[in-house]
C-alpha cells in the first residue's frame, strides 16, 4: 500500500530515550509505526504484528501501533530515531536539510522480525572496520 | 533531604528553570515540576552510562585511560585533512566555545544540530527577518497562539502550561476551564453515540464540525490555541481550530491565509486539504486578535518547501502586523541549540555549518552542513560532542560517517559511541557540571551542578580543552 511517511518525536520515545538509547524499552517506542485503523484494515495486520516500510532510499521492519488520533488514511508515522532514518530522504535540496517528513513510501506487513539497535547497525553500516590502536 | 530550587532543566528548548530536586547521598532521589522528559532524565540519568574511556583495537571497542583516549582523538584530528565536528546542542556555551577553537585549529568543518532541524528557519530568518519576543510576553499578553508543523505536548511538554494557552498570565487567562468542558462534552458525545449504535445497531455519523472540533465558546474574551499539523496529534485535541494540511503542502496554505488577510478571494473550495471557509475564519481570528503568535515547528522545515515555508510563515507574520501585532518563534528542540548558534555566530559570524578549512570561517548551507559533507563522502574524520547522529541522520549519510575514524564525546553509550573509535565520557552538563544555556527565546539561563559526577569524568569543555592542547602540541612538533 502507498502511504506518506512523517517522522518526529513522541513523548514515550522522549522519555524512554533519556533511560537509555540501548534500552529495551527505547526500541519498543521508537522502532513502531503508527497506523490509521482503516489502514490496518486493509493491509490486514493487528497491533503488534510487523511491517516492512519501505521508500525509495530502504526498506525497515517495525512494529505496528493502531493510531489513536485518526483519521489519517495513508499518512504512517514513525518516530525519528535510527530505525526511521535508515529509509528518510537524505537530499537537501542545497540548504543542508535532509526531507525527514513527507516521504513517498510503501508498506506491506511481514513475518520478519524488528532488529534491535546492535543488529541494525550491523545490517546497514556493517559494524565497524578493525582500526589500528 | 536537600532540596536544590531553581534548577534548569537540560532536556528541551524550554529550559523551564523553575525545577526542584531533591539529593540524597549523591543521588537525586525525586523531582519536581519537572515534565515527563525531564523527570526521565534527572532520575534516569545515571542508568546507562559509560563510565571509562573507550578505543577501539581490532574491531573491538577496549577501555583505555584518558591520556590515551585524548592523545589518540587528537591525532586522528590533527592529521586529519578536512575533519568535522558535530553536535554541540546539548552541552553548555562554555564547551562550544573550545569546541569552536579546535575547529578553527584543525581547519575542520563545525556544524550543530540545527542543520537537521532548524537550519532552513535560519537561512529564511537571514533573508526576511524574525519578528520576536521572550517567552513572557506571551504567557502575560498573547490571545492567539498557533502551534504550525510542531507537536509541543510531545516534544516541549511544558510549553503550552508555562508560556501559552493553559498559562495563567497577568492579562490573559489560561484555557484549561474551556478545554476541560471540551473534553467532557466530546465524552458525552461518544457516549451518546455508542447508546445510538447500540439502539439502532449502526454506527451514527459523526458531524463534520465535530469532526474538526469547531469551537463552540469562541465568542468569549479568551485566548485562542490553533494547531496545525498533518496529523492529529496530542496538541492538536486541545486547540480551538485544528487545521490538517496534507503532508508537504503547508506552503500552499500560509500563502491561501496571505491572500484571505488581504481580503483577497479565493476561486477553490480547498487548499492542500484544508476547506477555504476554514482559512476564512482562521484568517478573520489572526486579523482580530490583539496580539498573536506563530510557534513553528520542524513540521514546516522538514517538508518540501524547507526555508521557503518559513519565508512564506514570517511573510504572514508581517503581514498581520498591518491590522494588529503578531510575533513568530521557532520551537527549538535541544536544551542548548539556540546557545549553539549564538555562540557560533559571535564566535564566527555565522550560526552554523562553519567550514574552517581555508583558514578562515566560510558558510554556505548546502556545501558546508555536515549532511551535504557527509552525502558527497568528503569528510576524513568526525568528533561528535552530545550527540547521536547514527541515530538521527539519514542513512547515506550514516554510511560515511563511520566509514572515518568517529571521536565521541557523550555521557551515555548511544548508536554512535557503538560505531566509534575513540569514546570519551563525560559528565552530564546540568546535573554535573555548570554552564550556560540558551532557552528558545535567546534568554540565557545558567544550568547548575546538582551532584557530584563519577571519579574520573570530566565536563565537555575540559575534555575539549585537552584535546586541542595536544593538537597544537602535534602540531608544533611537526611544524
Amino acid at each position: 500500500m502507498k502511504v506518506s511517511l512523517v517522522t518526529g518525536r513522541t513523548i514515550d520515545q522522549g522519555c524512554s530515550k533519556e533511560s537509555g538509547k540501548l534500552s529495551p524499552e527505547y526500541m519498543d517506542y521508537a522502532a513502531t509505526c503508527e497506523l490509521d485503523p482503516e489502514d490496518m484494515k486493509k493491509l490486514k495486520v493487528r497491533e503488534g504484528r510487523n511491517v516492512k516500510v519501505t521508500t525509495k532510499f530502504g526498506s525497515v521492519i517495525v512494529k505496528v501501533k493502531k493510531s489513536r488520533r485518526e483519521p489519517h488514511p495513508g499518512v504512517v508515522f514513525i518516530p525519528y530515531g535510527p530505525w526511521s532514518n535508515v529509509i528518510v530522504d537524505p537530499k537537501t535540496h542545497g540548504t543542508g536539510m535532509p526531507s525527514l517528513k513527507g516521504i513517498d513510501a510503501h508498506i506491506e506487513p511481514t513475518k520478519e522480525e524488528v532488529l534491535d539497535l546492535k543488529s541494525l547497525l550491523l545490517k546497514y553500516y556493517g559494524g565497524k572496520s578493525a582500526e589500528e590502536g | 533531604m536537600p532540596l536544590i530550587s531553581k534548577v534548569v532543566c537540560p532536556v528541551c528548548g524550554c529550559c523551564c528553570d523553575d525545577i526542584e530536586v531533591i539529593v540524597e547521598n549523591n543521588r537525586i532521589v525525586d523531582v519536581r515540576n519537572a515534565c515527563a522528559m525531564g523527570a526521565s532524565k534527572f532520575l534516569n540519568y545515571s542508568k546507562h552510562r559509560l563510565k571509562k574511556p573507550l578505543i577501539r583495537r581490532g574491531g573491538e571497542l577496549v577501555e583505555t585511560s584518558l591520556d590515551e583516549a585524548i592523545k589518540r582523538s587528537a591525532k586522528i584530528l590533527a592529521e586529519a585533512s578536512y575533519p568535522i565536528l558535530y553536535g554541540w546542542s546539548s552541552t553548555s556555551c562554555e564547551a562550544i566555545r573550545v569546541g569552536l577553537e579546535l575547529a578553527e585549529e584543525v581547519g575542520g568543518v563545525i556544524d550543530n544540530t540545527s542543520t537537521t532541524c532548524h537550519g532552513p528557519s535560519i537561512l529564511a530568518i537571514q533573508d526576511v527577518g524574525l519578528p520576536g519576543c521572550t517567552l513572557g510576553q506571551i504567557r502575560h499578553r498573547a490571545d492567539l497562539i498557533i502551534y504550525w508543523g510542531s507537536n509541543p505536548w510531545s516534544a516541549h511538554p511544558r510549553h503550552i502550561e508555562r508560556y501559552t494557552a493553559l498559562s495563567e498570565g497577568r492579562f490573559q487567562r489560561s484555557i484549561w476551564r474551556r478545554f476541560l468542558l471540551r473534553v467532557y462534552a466530546t465524552s458525552i458525545r461518544k457516549k451518546l453515540q455508542r447508546a445510538l449504535a447500540l439502539a439502532f445497531r449502526r454506527r451514527a455519523p459523526e458531524t463534520e464540525e465535530a469532526r474538526r472540533g469547531i469551537p463552540y465558546t469562541l465568542t468569549q474574551e479568551e485566548r485562542k490555541l490553533i494547531v496545525v499539523d498533518v496529523r492529529r496529534t496530542r496538541s492538536a485535541e486541545i486547540a480551538d481550530y485544528f487545521i490538517k494540511v496534507e503532508p508537504n503542502r503547508d506552503y500552499e496554505v500560509l500563502q491561501a491565509l496571505r491572500a484571505l488577510i488581504r481580503d483577497e478571494t479565493l476561486d477553490v473550495d480547498e487548499v492542500a486539504g484544508v476547506p477555504v471557509e476554514l482559512l476564512e475564519e482562521v484568517a478573520d481570528v489572526m486579523v482580530g486578535c490583539k496580539l498573536g503568535i506563530i510557534f513553528f515547528g520542524v513540521g514546516l522545515t522538514m517538508s518540501d518547501g524547507k526555508l521557503r515555508n518559513i519565508d512564506a510563515a514570517i511573510s504572514l507574520t508581517r503581514d498581520l502586523n498591518m491590522y494588529t501585532k503578531f510575533l513568530i518563534m521557532p520551537m527549538r528542540g535541544h536544551f542548548n541549540v539556540t546557545g549553539a548558534n549564538v555562540v557560533f555566530t559571535w564566535q564566527t559570524g555565522y550560526p552554523y555549518a562553519v567550514d574552517f578549512s581555508h583558514g578562515y570561517p566560510y558558510y554556505n548551507p548546502g556545501e558546508t552542513s555536515v549532511i551535504d559533507i557527509l552525502c558527497r563522502g568528503e569528510s576524513d574524520a568526525a568528533l561528535v560532542v552530545a550527540s547521536d547522529p547514527v541515530a538521527t541522520f539519514p542513512g547515506e549519510a550514516v554510511r560515511n560517517l563511520v566509514r572515518n575514524p568517529l571521536i565521541v564525546i557523550d555521557p551515555h553509550p548511544s548508536a554512535t559511541s557503538l560505531m566509534a573509535d575513540v569514546v570519551i565520557p563525560s559528565t552530564f552538563v546540568g546535573i554535573e557540571a555548570e554552564g550556560t544555556t540558551y532557552r528558545m527565546d535567546h534568554v540565557p539561563l545558567p544550568l547548575k551542578k546538582v551532584v557530584e559526577p563519577p571519579d574520573g569524568l570530566l565536563p565537555d569543555e575540559e575534555i575539549l580543552k585537552r584535546i586541542l592542547r595536544e593538537v597544537r602540541r602535534i602540531k608544533r612538533g611537526a611544524g
